[in-house]
This record gives C-alpha cells, structure tokens and sequence, in this order.
C-alpha cells in the first residue's frame, strides 16, 4: 500500500508547475496546456483518494473531468486558431483592444 | 520499500520532470510532447491505484487526441516561429516565488496527519470498468446525458468558431 503523503506531494508539485507555467509563459496554447497539467493533478489525487477510502465515486469523477476538459481544449483551440487569423499572434499580451 | 512504492516514486518523478521541462521548453512543440509524457506517466500511477479503465481514457483521449488536437493547432498557425516579447518582467521571479511556497504549502499538508483517512479493505474487483460501467449507468446517469449534450455543443461551437465566412455581398 502506497502511503497517501506520496500521491499529495506529487499532485501538489504538479499543480503548481502548473501555476508556474500558467504565470511565465505568454502564449495561449501553452497557457492552455498548464491548464490541462492542473486537471491532470487534481485528477491523480481524485484516484489516489478513491482508492484508499475504497469508493469508486472519485474514478467517476475522474471520468467527467477528462470529458469535460475535451470540450474545453476543442473550444479554446478554436478561439485560438480565430484569434491567429484576426491578429496574427497568439500572445495574450497582444490581445488589449478593450484597453486602447 | 515495497516494489509499488519505488515504482510510484520513480514514475512521478518521471512526471514531475516532464512537467518541469514542458514548462521552459522554448519549443512548442516539444512542449507538447513533454505532456504527452506527464500524461502517459500519470496514466501508470493510475494503474497503480487500481484504475485501468481511467488509464485507459487517460491514453486514449488525453494522450491520444486532445495532444494531437494541440499539436495540430500548433502547426497549423505555425506558433512555434511567432515572435515573443516579455511585456511584464517582473512577474517571472514572483511566479517562481510563489510556486515555491506552494509548493512548500502542500508538502507541510501532505506530513500534517489530520489527512489520514482509515486503510479500507478491497476487493479485487475495485475500478474494473465493469463495476464503472454499473455506477456510471446507474447512479450517474444525469451527469453521463449532461456531458453527451456539452461535447455537442463544444463540437458544434468549434465548427461555427472557426468556420471560414465568405462574404457574401
């Protein structure tokens, strides 16, 4: 039996590369795939959990979160792509129109 | 140190590494190669939980199809050669700061022992896709119609997002 301080660890180091990743780097698609690194995360706790309190509620959950994160990917992608056709760039430094 | 402990060790330290060089890789598409590696190890630690139908998703639809999606869009607008300049220089040091103390923070949760729930027994058909598949049908069957209806409209927004218009005059 793994002890429950392992899986913590990881999940907390990998959700905070995560934020780290989401506060350094300025391009969208990468912003996006931080994102995708934090669900991922938290999902590995969820598992983790489900199998030391013996419930499979927490895999279910896991479950919803993945498809959910496919409607996430395939919309924000395409904003991306509409974006890079408008602009011409996808950094998020770029994107002030409301500002000017 | 029993043999499932040294493998969760070393394959998280496979993740973290990866996520580690995905995140200050200058190329993006090595980036995104770099998470096919997290996701791919994260899959592992899911088998060690006695998750195999979540592994399975985690390859098939992580891995294997929102990672070529992005990989897709990448080149399809070319990203890697957009030009980059940093408009705000001092966050670079405060988000290596802050992550640090987060960091800090979830290594103190993780050795407090006020999370430590009771050790349950198994039975060995824990997480088999068959026992997933009567919970999800049974018990879940609301959120299951209610995810079908968001991957519609995601689908159907992506096309309408993205669809080319001609003008038509």
């Amino acid at each position: 039996m793994i002890p429950l301080e392992f899986p913590i660890v990881i999940s907390g180091l990998l959700f905070a590369l995560g934020v780290v990743g989401m506060m350094i780097r300025r391009n969208a698609i990468m912003m996006l795939m931080c994102v995708e690194l934090m669900l991922n995360a938290a999902n590995l706790l969820l598992v983790a959990f489900a199998h030391r309190m013996g419930d499979l509620d927490g895999q279910l959950v896991v479950f919803f979160v993945i498809s959910v994160a496919a409607a996430e990917v395939a919309i924000g992608l395409s904003l991306i792509v509409t974006i890079s056709r408008t602009k011409g760039s996808i950094d998020v430094d770029d994107l002030h129109e409301l500002r000017d | 140190m029993t043999p499932a402990i040294s493998a969760f060790v070393l394959v998280g330290g496979v993740a973290l590494l990866a996520a580690l060089a995905m995140i200050t890789t200058r190329n993006m598409v090595y980036s995104a190669l770099f998470m096919v590696v997290v996701l791919i190890a994260t899959a592992v630690l899911y088998l060690l939980y006695q998750a195999p139908l979540i592994a399975l998703v985690q390859v098939t639809i992580y891995a294997g199809g929102i990672m070529v999606l992005v990989l897709f869009v990448i080149m399809l607008i070319g990203a890697e050669t957009m030009s980059h300049t940093e408009a705000l220089r001092w966050q670079r040091p405060l988000a290596l700061g802050l992550g640090i103390v987060l960091a800090i923070e979830t290594v103190s949760v993780a050795r407090s022992t006020a999370l430590n729930p009771p050790m349950t027994s198994l039975d060995p058909s824990f997480g088999s896709p068959a026992s997933i598949g009567l919970l999800l049908f049974r018990e879940y069957l609301v959120p299951f119609e209610a995810i079908s209806l968001i991957l519609l409209v995601a689908v159907v927004g992506a096309v309408l997002l993205t669809i080319r218009r001609t003008r038509a005059r």
